[in-house]
């Protein structure tokens, strides 16, 4: 079992002949996603190796029966590329374009209020259920299939999580990166949800950072919710206030969302928090 | 990106919000010459990118001719100090004079993004002129939040809840709606992520005007936003950090001895983090970004080394997009070009390691190389003590 994705998954990704588009849908088909169309408007009726492509999502849904999309479009485009993904009524949309405006993303999350679609993102790096289906930008050499379940606002956090699972011998069911916009569609609770429901999933790592306060929301769900053990990781101590981090969503300000105020969240649900990054692996041994 | 008060106010006056009449002077001879036709009292305010400048002795008031002079003597070229611009100042450029009003009431209006909700927050209180973190602590029910869903824009409702939760004159409803309504247009055209009226005052002659406004415009939308891109003011920013986003590159300063050059946000943040807990201090956050090429490599690399601070560099990259073999080459070419003046430590992982391992190897550069993020950090701090 796993989360959100697994062998069955198709595959369509939007913005599939652009450079970024083609790279990383060559590299979700070497890994072994089923990718079974491409869009791109404008160029319908052409092929992406063997990848066709539609002008269309709707288009391209009707005649692959892809039920989950990667969009790999320019910000500008971004937010429209989304709500034609969901209005066509696609299951599961992984947004991987980072630089969307937040008004857009406003917007797309009201959309998306009146939809089934999920979407995973902006400005992450995907999701992968090891050994299945990698939608995303992850390195193909991540992760191994497994009993624990990941979900990390940060990118290349989530690489090193994963890594350092796998090397003390943790595998992984699902590991999703949520990104680090401040309006993103999947959040953490989201994720824990599934994971609590998920019976092959027996232990969860969760990674947060600085800003807003989905971290402590989701401890308040860990301890009301689930008896699975959570490692659970927050990175910005170090980071000055009113200054924007990186990712849109990472910033301290008027005192909110401090790394501080996280770990002491996690402290007091049970959570079991990592302090050191480089020693990860060895408390999830610990823990697990 | 933020602009200044007076351009924020230039594009208030575009959305009908009332403003005082104001112009920009750069001179002290230019303030006299505004103060002449406009009238006697102005009021002369230094544009710096940073709030408090009230209390720093960046606003004063000129009532007469001999004042002019003074303050703005005193104002222009002035290094001033508030809460928000650190102890070593900023140097005041430029002027807004603006004509002197009577002031009945003050308020405080300000409209930003609500993450949890999805929404634009209008915020306002009676409690205007005052440090509004302040007023939230000690007397939160004097705070009034109304939601805006972008699906609706506002409705009168939303205005009706803005107006009886300020306890406003009957009167004064109407523009205050109106006000209330631009306001929102401007923030939803523009692409704010703040805007800020503190304080938003009753004149004794009954109007509505925005007596100060700050603005904060998502850098992420600057491709629609042409006229605003044209706003930047380049004497704002950290010279370091100028020229980082010139190249692409998210660099913020830090005042500690370790250089860091990381791929990813949270793994830059994770990486000053685990830097500091191995008794050493981060001189820098730097994301190279995941589609780095060598080329911002040594951007990076060069900036870093700018740093007078900096005692010793951290590189960590796992690759993902940005691949191994791709920063290997970006570091063995800036060293080379550059010369290692400070020992450097390399942490790789991810997408062709190997490859880059080799690459960093067969150069014959003097680098350390750590086995994991741990060892890395141990090494460097080891190396700046």
């Amino acid at each position: 079992m796993s989360v959100f994705v697994n062998k069955d998954t198709r595959l369509l990704v939007q913005g599939i002949t652009g450079q970024e588009g083609q790279f990383h849908a060559r590299s979700c088909i070497a890994y072994g996603t089923n990718v079974v169309a491409g869009v791109t408007p404008g160029k319908g009726g052409q092929k992406m190796d063997d990848v066709p492509i539609y002008n269309s999502v709707k288009e391209a849904r009707a005649a692959s029966g892809a039920n989950a999309s990667m969009i790999l479009v320019p910000p500008p485009f971004a937010a429209d590329a989304i709500m034609e993904a969901a209005d066509a009524g696609i299951e599961l949309v992984v947004c991987i374009t980072e630089g969307i405006p937040v008004m857009d993303m406003m917007r797309v999350k009201n959309y998306l209020a009146t939809k089934t679609t999920r979407l995973i993102g902006p400005n992450c790096p995907g999701i992968m259920t090891p050994g299945e289906c990698k939608i995303g930008i992850m390195p193909n050499t991540m992760g191994k299939p497994g009993n624990v379940g990941v979900v990390s606002r940060s990118g290349t956090l989530t690489y090193e999580a994963v890594h350092q699972l796998t090397s003390v011998g943790f595998g992984q069911t699902t590991c999703i990166g949520i990104g680090g916009d401040p309006i993103n569609g999947t959040n953490f609770i989201d994720c824990l949800e599934a994971f609590e429901a998920d019976p092959e999933t027996k232990a969860i790592v969760m990674i947060g950072e600085i800003g807003g306060n989905a971290e402590e929301d989701a401890c308040e769900w860990i301890k009301a919710n689930t008896d699975k053990p959570v490692v659970g990781f927050v990175a910005g101590l170090t980071a000055p206030p009113g200054r924007r981090m990186g990712h849109a969503g990472a910033i301290v300000s008027g005192g909110k969302g401090t790394a501080e105020a996280k770990i002491e969240a996690m402290k007091t649900s049970g959570v079991h928090h990592c302090e050191n990054l480089g020693k990860m692996g060895d408390l999830c041994k610990k823990v697990f | 990106m933020k602009i200044h008060e007076y351009q924020a106010k230039e594009l208030f006056r575009k959305y009908n919000v009332p403003t005082p009449n104001g112009k920009v002077a750069y001179k002290t001879e230019e303030v006299e010459k505004i103060a002449d036709e406009f009238g006697l009292p102005v009021v002369v305010k230094a544009q710096v990118h940073a709030g408090g400048r009230g209390k720093g002795g960046g606003v004063k008031l000129a009532k007469t001719k001999e004042d002019v002079k003074t303050v703005s003597d005193e104002i222009i070229g002035m290094t001033l100090v508030t809460k928000q611009t650190g102890a070593q100042g900023k140097k005041v450029n430029k002027v807004l004079v603006e004509q002197g009003v009577s002031i009945k009431k003050e308020l405080y209006l300000s409209v930003i993004p609500d993450r949890e909700t999805c929404s634009v927050a209008i915020v306002c209180s009676q409690d205007g002129g005052m440090d509004i973190e302040e007023v939230a602590a000690k007397t939160p029910e004097r705070i009034i939040t109304v939601h805006v869903s972008p699906t609706t824009g506002v409705q009168p409702f939303h205005t009706r809840q803005v107006c009886f939760g300020l306890e406003l004159p009957k009167e004064l409803m109407k523009p205050m709606s109106a006000l209330v309504k631009n306001l929102y247009n401007l923030f939803v055209d523009y692409d704010c992520s703040m805007l800020e009226i503190n304080p938003l005052i009753i004149t004794e002659e009954d109007d509505i005007i925005a007596l100060d406004a700050k603005i904060d415009v998502d850098g992420n939308s600057m491709y629609r936003h042409p006229d605003v891109k044209e706003m930047h003011d380049p004497d704002e920013e950290d010279p370091i950090e100028l020229e980082a986003s010139q190249y692409g590159l998210n660099y913020i300063n830090l005042d500690g001895n370790v250089g860091n050059i990381v791929n990813g946000a949270g793994l830059a943040m994770a990486t000053m983090d685990i830097v500091k807990m191995a008794g050493a201090s981060p001189a820098n956050f730097l994301d190279v970004g995941g589609g780095a090429n060598a080329e911002a490599i040594e951007n990076g690399f060069r900036l870093i080394m700018s740093d007078a601070n900096v005692k010793g560099i951290l590189i960590n990259v796992f690759g993902g997009i940005l691949r191994c073999d791709i920063l290997a080459q970006g570091v063995v070419q800036a060293a080379t070009k550059l010369g290692l003046s400070v020992p450097v430590v390399v942490r790789m992982e991810g997408t062709n390691v190997e490859e880059g391992r080799k690459i960093l190897a067969d150069s014959g550069l003097d680098l350390v190389n750590a086995v994991d993020l741990a060892d890395a950090a141990e090494k460097v701090a080891a190396l700046v003590a």
